[in-house]
């Protein structure tokens, strides 16, 4: 990429993603071959470094990681470096030391990433920092929005949920908006962030949102939303923003049902819309690996510029 | 001990101007003075100003002598070219009681920088419950009461000690925070902090207590000063309310009229602050406040952090900014430089008002006056915080080309030469 780090999509610029979506495409390629080990990652090493709980990223970049040779292992943190005693930048220096090419790394404080990259030596991906950013995430809707719709600019892409707490609203929406897609959000107004349609993203009714969309993604609801006080419950807000079979005939013929996971059935969507023929829910799972492939990729390659 | 400060330019003089200090006060300013003294300073081409006084500071003694104790803060202090500066209560203990005043003077004195003046804690261990004992702070020393960081959250107790304190001429500090508001926010709610991903502290939870504040203090006709005044919205409301006849002072702090929230995207967490970075609308209507009078003193709030409270991820960062060698000059760069007021105007702001605010013995400079900086206002330097005097090299201004720089401190008999401590 010409870029040490890949911290989020706010760096980089339209053709940087195709670039990154092109290289994926073709590792979906290796990978729907059945072939489970491709050389271009030996003789690096990749260290996932999670701060927060993760089964499917820390996963699929593990994957990622070993179907192209890496050698790969992951630190666990419970909660916090503070908690833990070492502070982030010693933890990074220590990876350093052991000669670690990538660290990707998950963090619950937005910018955590940005701070180890300015003091290691190693490749920064972020795999998610606070409310920040989820870049492989978002690379990964985007990716299956293409290989399904075809072109990204002017498809209309609703998101659904809490847009406030979102690290993967905020990455599709920067992506997204940059790619050329209408991006509309829905949640409730305490789960909008304040000034979100400077980002590019237009915030309306939910009916207005998933009117003639392409592509319907809802959000996970976390349950501390309703203990702090953001929403009165769960089912209240499963009856007036969950994704149901009769808001989705709204939508847009063939439009795609997306979900970054893990799901709370029957809050933010339906058991029958998560499970229905429109739903790529599973498809992103795999695409997932593809686009953290590419990524690993061309954050290694030496001398070539993604 | 007679000192003779030699053809300094002086704020209402039309040219360069010699004063004799005799027995620690000034005893006479005129044009070429000729009088033998036991000391003389030349100041050709300096400025000569009353003493600098910054009415809020945290010098972190007692209790946290890992940021800062009072000999280095008081030493950075007079290396910006103050004279006098208050520190707030928020230390541990808290400084709630007349032994924790007679403390912090007593090593004040020791350090012999400059002037330190304690404000004491509205409500014991800065609680927000029952108030501390006000009157026999006063006695020990205090010139002012806040709950600076811990604000007083319900509004009854800050209408009794509005009361209480008025009975002693003590006065009121408010740091303004309903932190219910603040929630789990860590930046200026707005654009920036949305796209930086930061948990967004609303400008309201300023502005609710500022309200509050204005409200108890025109109902109880006392006065209140409100610290570090850093949006839009919160000047308005004082501007109005002065113009009421409302008895309210306020300050701020050279962060909030020279850097604004976009920086945000750096994580850089010697921008976080309490409060926090405002937007540039909020930054344009500080300069307007402090051009029209609404905005009473310049203080730095300097809160010095050991590097280990700065250099981990922004949300778990401790918020302040060191400001006592910086404020001077960002105040004279940003301010009087860049167009906006007059040298004799900086001083009001940064010396006269706070004196007055706090009912302190110094009136400006003329006869009788105990208390001096000198300054050199031409020639520019780079900000370099390793040469901090603070324990706290927290500051955003590393790099910074500025103007203003102090020369020497003078307090009776005391003369410092900031340039060599």
């Amino acid at each position: 990429m010409g870029r040490k780090d890949l911290l989020g999509l706010k760096e980089l610029d339209a053709s940087e993603l195709i670039n990154i979506l092109d290289v994926a495409r073709e590792m979906k390629k290796i990978l729907a071959q059945g072939v489970k080990r491709v050389p271009h990652l030996q003789n690096k090493s990749m260290v996932t470094l999670f701060y927060e709980n993760s089964t499917r990223t820390r996963m699929s970049f593990e994957l990622a990681g070993k179907f192209l040779s890496a050698s790969v292992s992951n630190v666990v943190v419970r909660n916090s470096s503070v908690q833990k005693g070492e502070s982030l930048i010693d933890t990074g220096k220590t990876l350093d030391a052991l000669m670690t090419d990538v660290i990707v790394i998950r963090h619950n404080c937005s910018g955590a990433p940005h701070l180890l990259a300015k003091n290691v030596k190693a490749s920064v991906l972020n795999a998610g920092d606070g409310m920040n950013e989820h870049p492989t995430q978002a690379l990964l809707d985007m990716f299956t929005m293409r290989e399904k719709l075809g072109e990204i600019k002017g498809l209309k892409v609703a998101i659904v949920g809490d847009i406030k707490h979102s690290r993967v609203a905020r990455s599709n929406i920067i992506g997204l908006s940059k790619l050329g897609a209408d991006v509309y959000i829905s949640a409730p107004g305490t789960l909008i962030p304040y000034d979100i349609e400077k980002m590019g993203a237009k915030v309306c009714p939910l009916d207005k949102a998933v009117e003639g969309a392409n592509v319907v993604m809802g959000l996970r609801m976390q349950l501390e939303r309703q203990q702090s006080g953001l929403i009165p419950s769960r089912k209240e807000y499963g009856r007036f923003y969950g994704l149901t079979d009769e808001r989705m005939t709204k939508a847009a013929k063939n439009a795609l049902v997306m979900h970054p996971g893990p799901l709370n059935r029957g809050v933010e969507l339906t058991s029958e819309v998560a499970d229905c023929g429109q739903s790529v829910i599973n498809e992103q799972v795999t695409n997932g690996v593809a686009v953290r492939m590419a990524v690993l990729f061309l954050l290694t390659r030496g001398g070539r510029k993604i | 001990m007679k000192l003779l400060i030699k053809g300094g330019n002086l704020i209402g003089y039309d040219k360069p101007a010699d004063i004799l200090m005799d027995g620690g006060k000034v005893k006479t300013i005129a044009y070429d003075i000729v009088e033998q003294c036991d000391k003389v300073i030349d100041a050709k081409g300096k400025y000569v100003l009353p003493g600098l006084i910054d009415m809020h500071v945290h010098l972190r003694e007692p209790g946290f002598e890992h940021k800062e104790n009072i000999y280095t803060g008081a030493k950075a202090a007079a290396k910006g070219g103050f004279t006098s500066v208050c520190c707030m209560p928020n230390t541990r203990p808290v400084c709630d009681n007349e032994s924790v005043v007679i403390y912090i003077k007593d090593q004040a004195a020791k350090a012999d920088f400059c002037r330190v003046f304690p404000i004491g804690a509205i409500t014991k261990g800065s609680q927000g419950k029952e108030l501390a004992e006000i009157g026999c702070m006063k006695e020990a020393g205090i010139v002012g009461i806040s709950d600076d960081g811990n604000p007083v959250e319900n509004s009854q107790i800050m209408r009794l000690a509005l009361e209480y304190a008025a009975d002693f001429g003590v006065l009121v500090i408010s740091h303004c925070e309903d932190k219910n508001l603040v929630a789990d926010g860590i930046a200026n709610e707005g654009y920036n902090a949305t796209l930086a991903g930061l948990r967004g502290n609303t400008k309201a939870a300023e502005e609710v207590i500022v309200a509050r504040e204005i409200c108890l203090a025109e109902t109880l006709n006392t006065s209140v000063h409100i610290a570090h005044v850093s949006t839009a919205g919160s000047v308005e409301m004082i501007r109005h309310a002065k113009k009421r006849g409302v008895k309210v002072t306020c300050e701020t702090c050279p962060h909030y009229f020279t850097l604004e929230d976009s920086l945000l995207s750096s994580y850089d967490t010697n921008i976080k602050v309490n409060p926090p970075i405002r937007t540039e609308k909020d930054r344009l209507a500080i300069i307007e406040g402090i051009k029209d009078g609404t905005i009473d003193c310049i203080v730095t709030d300097h809160a010095p952090h050991h590097e280990d409270e700065k250099k981990i991820e922004f949300q778990y960062a401790s918020n302040g900014i060191s400001g006592l060698e910086t404020s001077f000059a960002l105040s004279y760069t940003y301010l009087v430089k860049a167009g906006h007021i007059s040298l004799a105007k900086l001083v009001e702001l940064m010396s006269i008002n706070p004196a007055r605010a706090l009912k302190l013995p110094f009136e400006g400079l003329k006869e009788g006056c105990t208390d001096i900086t000198i300054v050199d206002i031409d020639s520019p330097y780079t900000i370099d915080v390793a040469k901090f005097l603070s324990k706290g090299k927290n500051s955003p201004f590393n790099g910074y080309e500025v103007y203003g720089k102090a020369l020497y401190t003078i307090r009776n008999e005391k003369i410092i030469n900031c340039e060599v401590l």
